[in-house]
């Protein structure tokens, strides 16, 4: 069995959370694939909600608290990522936004990352891909193809006591999962970045020049 | 060790009185603060360096001048001069001059210190920040070593057979510190040329300048220019005292709670637990300062930050001189002990003259190709034949 590090970011903001609860089972599904694939993940849960303080006194202030600065660690170290926000206004909470904003640019790059998404109804469901997906883009990290969005009508189908229609919400977790796990467990374990470790020698800072 | 305080010269309104100083006040206080800088025995004034609103650092070779000609001890030294945004040629020749005209009681602080719009003022291109920052010293670093200098870059029009005057006093340069609070390659920029570095960690964790620093250390040996130890390191600090701590954290926290650095973001109580702001009595400054070597190793210079976020004029001079008479003694005393003997203290125009073997006179005087005659003494003949 090789190791490798799963953070989990969820967005939700009550308590308990639908987007924790997608999270969760994201996570979970994950962890079970990963272990198909002789790689024991460890998880590391980061609920920003714990963090909405520090994340906006770090906006203002430039620096992180020992706490958030913790959650940064375990997020920027990690072998890859399941990234869970509420869907608000048609794209991802501010808070979400937020922390993904104090990152620095290269933190998660090619890094593997989910993308899953909650909403009151399924119509906001392309958030994921027109909002979510460029986000992440941006960062370089490498999104997998299946997002997962679930509804409010989404935990009322197919899982548990089979009422109502099935709306294929363990289905696309389960491919989703398979994607992630497919990609972290083909990788080698993530090196976080230290820039601090040897910069650009000056003599090639001068010659750039 | 060298203690001192460093200012950026804002104009900000007191919030206890919804009062704004005048630039002609913080232009005057800036003067008034640094006298008593020298007066209470600290080493170094140093200013910094803006071209926008609401500060009026600008022009800082003429604030030191005006100041060196009213003082007769204290370095002067800047923080930081944009090396981004300033010709070096300016840089060389007004700080060249700056060092005539006090004797050599000058140092500078190199800094990027921008905000965006500031480098299409003067031409440039913030995305260019460290190649500037780069080229730039490579070329200030020129001008006061060599007499003439070719010189083409990126940035700036091509030098050719270039002299800039006047040469530095005694033959030996300003020494320079580079400061930056993020960029790694300010401090391999340091390292390699045996300069100093100088952490601003005012709003910073301390684990955050010790990675900074530590770089600069090991770097500054991977160049050869000794164990990682000598290096020379200087660390900002901020401080607000009365003799009763909760008296302190009473009087200042309006100002700390509507401050433009960091007002309405942490809690005051946050940010003096996170970073080196301390409120409190001198006693506890003491303790919070003579510590900061147990994050970065014996260092050569601390600076406070003193008179930003409004407070009035009386209130910086008391506060320079409760740092003066009875927290800045403490801490030689302290930062001496156990410092080893191979520490070297932070250069100095006469440390820097007796390590280049002496002053020397380094003017460099026209020569006729013609006459053999220097500049000098061709003026002199055409003044005597005017007369």
């Amino acid at each position: 069995m090789s190791r490798r590090t799963l953070a989990v970011v969820s967005a939700g903001l009550r308590q308990p959370s639908s987007t924790r609860l997608l999270a969760d089972r994201l996570a979970e599904v994950t962890v079970r694939d990963l272990a198909g694939r002789e790689v024991e993940a460890e998880i590391r849960v980061v609920e920003l909600r714990e963090h909405a303080h520090d994340l906006t006194n770090h906006l203002l202030a430039g620096f992180p608290s020992p706490a958030l600065s913790n959650a940064i660690d375990d997020v920027t170290t990690a072998d890859g990522m399941i990234a869970v926000s509420p869907i608000f206004s048609a794209s991802y909470s501010g808070l979400f936004k937020s922390f993904f904003d104090v990152l620095d640019t290269d933190a998660l790059s090619g890094m593997p990352v989910l993308l899953g998404a909650t909403g009151g109804t399924e119509r906001h469901s392309l958030a994921l891909e027109h909002a979510l997906r460029p986000l992440f883009a941006y960062l370089r990290a490498v999104t997998v193809p299946t997002a997962v969005y679930a509804a409010t009508s989404d935990w009322g189908s197919e899982n548990g006591d089979g009422a109502g229609a099935t709306s294929g919400l363990s289905r696309r977790i389960e491919r989703a999962a398979a994607e992630l796990a497919d990609l972290m467990a083909a990788r080698p374990a993530r090196e976080p970045a230290d820039p601090f470790a040897l910069p650009t020698s000056f003599e090639q800072l001068l010659s750039e020049n | 060790m060298q203690f001192g305080i460093f200012t950026v010269g804002d104009v900000t309104t007191d919030p206890t009185t919804g009062r704004t100083p005048t630039e002609h006040e913080r232009i005057k206080a800036t003067v008034e603060i640094a006298k008593k800088a020298d007066e209470v025995g600290l080493d170094v004034f140093a200013t910094g360096e803006h071209h926008n609103p609401p500060f009026i650092a600008s022009a800082p070779t003429t604030t030191l001048a005006y100041i060196g000609a009213q003082t007769k001890r204290i370095i002067l030294s800047t923080a930081t001069t944009l090396i981004t945004t300033t010709d070096p040629v300016l840089i060389a020749e007004n700080y060249a001059k700056l060092q005539h005209l006090t004797d050599g009681r000058v140092d500078l602080m190199m800094g990027r210190g921008n905000t965006g719009p500031v480098y299409p003022w003067f031409g440039k291109d913030i995305r260019d920040g460290i190649a500037l920052a780069v080229e730039n010293y490579a070329l200030l670093h020129r001008l006061w070593r060599e007499d003439v200098v070719d010189w083409q870059g990126r940035f700036r029009t091509p030098l050719q057979g270039f002299t800039s005057t006047p040469r530095p006093l005694d033959g030996v340069p300003p020494f320079v510190w580079h400061g930056s609070i993020r960029s790694p390659e300010i401090a391999e920029q340091a390292a390699y040329y045996g300069d100093g570095f100088f952490h601003n960690n005012i709003f910073w964790p301390m684990s955050h300048t010790k990675q900074m620093v530590d770089l600069y250390r090991r770097r500054f040996e991977h160049y050869g220019h000794g164990p990682a130890d000598t290096a020379i390191v200087g660390l900002g600090g901020q401080v607000f005292m009365r003799k009763n701590s909760q008296d302190a954290v009473r009087e200042f926290r309006p100002y700390f709670d509507v401050a433009p650095v960091y007002g309405h973001g942490p809690s005051l109580e946050e940010f003096t637990a996170q970073t080196p702001l301390t409120v409190g009595s001198p006693q506890q400054v003491i303790d919070r300062y003579a510590a900061m070597r147990d994050h970065v190793g014996h260092y050569q210079r601390q600076l406070f930050l003193m008179d930003h976020a409004g407070l009035p004029l009386p209130t910086v001079l008391e506060q320079i001189e409760i740092l003066g008479s009875e927290v800045v003694p403490v801490l030689r005393r302290e930062m001496a002990a156990g410092r080893p003997a191979h520490i070297p203290d932070a250069p100095t125009h006469a440390s820097l003259v007796a390590a280049a073997g002496g002053a020397r006179d380094a003017t460099v005087s026209a020569v006729d190709d013609v006459t053999g005659r220097v500049a000098e003494n061709a003026a002199e003949t055409t003044t005597e034949s005017l007369r």
